[in-house]
């Protein structure tokens, strides 16, 4: 059956180099999804070593050099190689679509944040093959991160993380202008499906936080390349600036990695529930100023650095304050599925496992705003267990739910269902097994960053029940794959047409997969929930009623032929272009240089020419090309 | 009958640039002069000793201030422009400000 | 022309009214607001370190005199950046070359000027690993220094290309957008001029 899917394309549209040229935002949504994908896979390989590692007492299975790098490396590449670009993935496919535009703003930047993304992400991995991998934590803390300047490593960390930087502002550039100038007729922002207003929250939190660690970075860079005394306290300088430097990016961060699966679980849980969502002005606006005071508590994350009474007071009940609208979310989800006809299909099980698991991350979180216990569990396992509760059972749960949602849309075919509820119920057994006993283990003392624990303290039992928990999560992340390969590779999956779901939102009112320019003709929004309304009205109880035969929306193989029709005259789309991927290459260039600095000049220029080779080339060019 | 892309999105924007009122070029010259003359009494604030002490530091910040204001809203045309660029760039800098502030004062640096 | 990008259904009737959304001007000032935390970063380091001259040179060395004029300088490049716009908005591509030109050429004059002040500090002791303020001093100016640099480059490369009339306004490279970075890193120099150099004499 791919054949149907070759004919929504045109002929020329196949092949490496379409990928490599392509502007199209849902292309450019699988290509990070596909990356993304493959790294969740290397970065839980990572963590299935450290936790080989420290299956009992007194084990050996890695050097302690090895440890460092692997740990080092499963942050870095959970955080900006794996939960990052999925939820780009996301955005990118879906924020036009729900907005009902035919693309984003900028369609090459687009393309260009891409290729920046993966050539960064492969930066980083090279130095793995090239001495060594960072070693110095994902939060990279001066003076640590400054020293040993005749080892490399840090640097690939540096670089890396500026690169992927610059991706990430592009993006979000983006995804900004999209959200505020591509609407179409009638979507208002109160009408914007609450994912893509978690896309726009999040696309302002990192334009405005990531400038902050990029300068971190930079003078980290330069102190350990150009002799600089940014963070050397023999000569007066602070380390502790590096930590404001950082958190005032990384807490933002944390929202940007879990607003997006919030947006997810908002689409998701009242399509399941057959219920419009509970309060949505009270979802969107909470999610805002989630985003507003995130700028405000960085240093919470400091309270053991001893900035004095007034600091930690004042940031402790700033974090206390942020826990509030996020409880407002929780009420909302829970009031969205209250008296709802639940539909348990694995979508929905992932959304509310989400919500349940992100309570619990959440309560933890809450305890390390309280400055004097925060003080007990500061660098502790129960940290490592209250992030893995947001970050995993939260936010990567959410995402799981996304894919399954979504799968049909991508590809014209539904996951496994029987396959997905093995794999949710080994993922959540997995995942609790795992990161539930770290909170003991956190309580009872136990270090994080720690290579290996003598006997007699306790914290055997509980670290070989986490390792097991880790194993039953790559069984459940197996099956997931096998699901993926075996619906779509092996064409098992059960072919759906528009709307498997019944849904609510613009995006199942066109064919799965959907044609390049999405809409034949714009449509028109009347109201929140357009598409439900369109299909639904309500009787006097204020129950949904399928109202008689709809202009071709809900019934479910009507439309798949009409993609065949390619491109509807009259509609021009950009055309491909080299030059973001080569622009973003030349960056990629200059940044291995920068690596490797003495000698590493030839390598700048030759980046540097290949740059701006790539970006005259791009600006001078127009965006769709006569015929 | 087109795309909602870059260039199709941005080309009509330029015609109604016309009934948007910005200022002459005469009035241009006008203004560089203003920032000139401010410029000129910055320079000499720190030689007078009548402001030394916080009164300097005032007048330093109030001036640069006022320069700054005046070549974001009237150079940039922020001032005939949508607010929303307004929003985003003062969000940005009044943001970035509050930020820094904060971390000078937990360093006992300002 | 109906289904261009409209925010309300209210405004879809005045479409052929050219009720839409400048998309790259959006991005540039969301761009400029992200602009200001990274300066903001910097500046705060600077202020941070403003005294720990580790037995270095410190604020001393300026030349006050020397660096209000080639702040003078890249001041009244805003000036000829703002003709230049208002003569492409004219389609005066004439006026247009003329002032961009000027403009490249003051900020040219303003990063000779630079280079001078550095060497001369480099003279007097003051590098970047000579002390946390000598680091700070010269990553801050330097950056902004690259940021007048790579608007040299647009600017110059725009009067070329106005040369073969290949100026467009509907391209990435147009003189409004570069005018735009133009504007906001001279008024981060109007920032820098205060705090780092009057402030500190
Ligand atoms: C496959 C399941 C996972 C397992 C078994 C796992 C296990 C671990 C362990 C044991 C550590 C602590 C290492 C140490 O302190 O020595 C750790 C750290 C970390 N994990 Fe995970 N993790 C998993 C998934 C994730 C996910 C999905 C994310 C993020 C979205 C994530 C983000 C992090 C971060 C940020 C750190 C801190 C690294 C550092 O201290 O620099 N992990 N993980
Ligand atoms: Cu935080």
């Amino acid at each position: 059956m791919t054949a149907q899917v070759q004919t929504i394309r045109s002929p020329g549209d196949r092949g490496v180099w379409a990928w490599i040229t392509t502007v199209d935002h849902k292309r450019i949504g699988l290509l990070y999804a596909v990356s993304a994908a493959a790294f969740f896979f290397i970065g839980g390989l990572e963590a299935l070593l450290v936790r080989t590692q420290l299956l009992g007492p007194n084990l050996e299975v890695l050097s302690a050099e090895a440890y460092n790098q692997l740990f080092t490396m499963h942050g870095l590449t959970m955080v900006f190689l794996v939960v990052m670009p999925i939820a780009a993935a996301f955005t990118n496919y879906f924020l036009p679509i729900l907005i009902g535009a035919r693309d984003v703003a900028f369609p090459r930047l687009n393309a260009f944040s891409y290729w920046l993304f993966i050539f960064s992400g492969l930066l980083i991995y090279s130095s793995f093959f090239l001495g060594g991998a960072p070693d110095g934590a994902w939060v990279g803390y001066a003076p640590l991160s400054t020293q040993l300047t005749e080892v490399v490593r840090m640097d690939f960390w540096t670089i890396g993380l500026s690169t992927l930087g610059i991706s990430s502002i592009a993006a979000s550039a983006n995804f900004i202008a999209t959200a505020f100038t591509m609407r179409a007729p009638g979507m208002t922002m109160l009408r914007m499906p609450v994912f893509a207003w978690m896309s726009l929250v999040v696309a302002f939190l990192l334009i405005f936080s990531l400038p902050s660690v990029a300068i971190g970075l930079f003078q980290l860079f330069l102190d350990r390349n150009f002799g600089a005394l940014f963070y050397a306290a023999d000569a007066g300088g602070d380390p502790l600036l590096w930590q404001h430097l950082f958190w005032i990016f990384g807490h933002p961060e944390v929202y940007v990695l879990v607003l997006p699966a919030m947006g997810i679980v908002s689409e998701v849980l009242p399509t399941f529930a057959r219920k419009p969502l509970f309060g949505y002005p009270f979802v969107v606006f909470s999610g805002a100023a989630i985003g507003f005071i995130g700028f405000g508590v960085w240093s919470h994350h400091m309270f053991t650095s001893g900035m004095g009474p007034i600091a930690e007071a004042g940031f402790g009940v700033a974090t206390m304050i942020i826990a509030v609208p996020t409880g407002v979310k929780i009420f909302n989800w829970i009031g969205t599925i209250w008296g709802g006809k639940i539909k348990f299909n694995t979508p929905m099980l992932f959304s509310l496992a989400f919500v349940a698991m992100f309570v619990i991350g959440g309560l933890s979180g809450v305890t390390h705003a309280v400055v004097p216990s925060d003080t007990q569990q500061h660098d502790t396992y129960y940290v490592v267990a209250h992030f893995h509760y947001v970050l995993f059972g939260g936010a990567v749960f959410g995402y799981v739910s996304g894919v399954y949602y979504w799968f049909p849309k991508w590809t014209g075919r539904k996951l496994n269902e029987t396959l997905g509820k093995i794999h949710f119920w080994l993922a959540l057994i997995g995942f609790n097994l795992t990161f539930g006993p770290m909170h003991v283990l956190g309580l009872n003392g136990m270090p994080r960053r720690t290579y290996r624990y003598p006997e007699g303290l306790g914290w055997a039992n509980w670290n070989a029940v986490a390792t097991i928990g880790a194993y039953t999560i790559l069984v459940a992340f197996l099956v997931f794959a096998w699901n993926i390969v075996r619906t779509h590779y092996l064409n098992k999956g059960e072919r759906v047409g528009n709307d498997p779901w019944d849904g609510r939102t613009l995006e199942w009112t066109i064919p799965s997969p959907p044609p390049v320019h999405n809409f034949d003709e714009t449509p028109i929004v009347h109201s929140l929930d357009d598409f439900w309304h369109q299909k639904y009205a309500e009787n006097e109880e204020g129950r949904a009623v399928r109202m008689p035969a709809v202009t071709g929306a809900a019934d479910d193989q009507g439309d798949i032929g009409r993609a065949d029709h390619g491109t509807p005259e009259g509609i021009h789309m950009p055309s491909p272009s080299y030059y973001p991927a080569l622009a973003s290459l030349g960056i990629a260039i200059t940044g291995g240089g920068l690596v490797y600095l003495p000698w590493g000049f030839a390598a700048i220029g030759v980046g540097v020419v290949v740059m701006l080779w790539g970006l005259f080339g791009w600006s001078l060019e127009p965006v769709t090309k006569e015929h | 009958m087109t795309t909602d892309t870059e260039e199709l999105v941005e080309a009509p924007a330029e015609h109604d640039a016309d009934h948007i009122k910005h200022p002459t070029p005469k009035q241009y010259w006008l203004i560089a002069l203003i920032l000139a003359v401010i410029t000129a009494f910055e320079i000499a604030v720190p030689s007078i000793s009548a402001f030394d002490g916080w009164l300097r530091v005032f007048l330093l910040f109030f001036l640069g201030g006022v320069k700054f204001a005046m070549v974001v809203a009237l150079f940039m045309h922020l001032k005939f422009d949508k607010p929303l660029y307004r929003a985003f760039f003062i969000i940005g800098l009044v943001g970035a400000i509050a930020m820094f502030v904060v971390v000078l004062l937990t360093f006992r640096a300002i | 022309m109906s289904d261009v990008a409209v925010t309300d259904l209210d405004h879809t009737e005045h479409a052929d009214h050219h009720d839409v959304k400048p998309v790259r001007k959006t991005a540039m000032w969301v761009f400029l607001g992200s602009e200001c935390v990274f300066f903001g970063a910097m500046i705060s380091t600077f202020l941070l370190y403003r005294n720990t001259t580790n037995g270095g040179p410190g604020s001393e060395i300026f030349d006050i005199p020397f660096t209000s004029a080639s702040s003078f300088v890249l001041l009244m490049s805003s000036l000829t950046m703002v003709l230049a716009h208002n003569a492409f908005e004219k389609s005066d591509m004439r006026q247009t070359r003329i002032w961009l030109s000027g403009t490249a050429l003051l900020g040219a004059t303003f990063l000779a000027g630079q280079i001078f002040e550095f060497t001369e500090f480099i003279d007097k002791g003051l590098t970047l690993p000579r002390s946390p303020f000598g680091s700070s001093f010269y990553m801050l100016t330097g950056f902004h220094g690259m940021h007048v640099a790579l608007g040299v480059i647009l600017l110059a490369a725009m009067a070329v290309l106005s040369l073969s009339g290949r100026l467009y306004d509907d391209r990435g490279l147009n003189v409004e957008l570069v005018g735009l970075y133009w504007h906001f890193v001279d008024i981060v120099w109007i920032v820098i001029f205060t705090v780092v150099y009057l402030l500190q004499i």
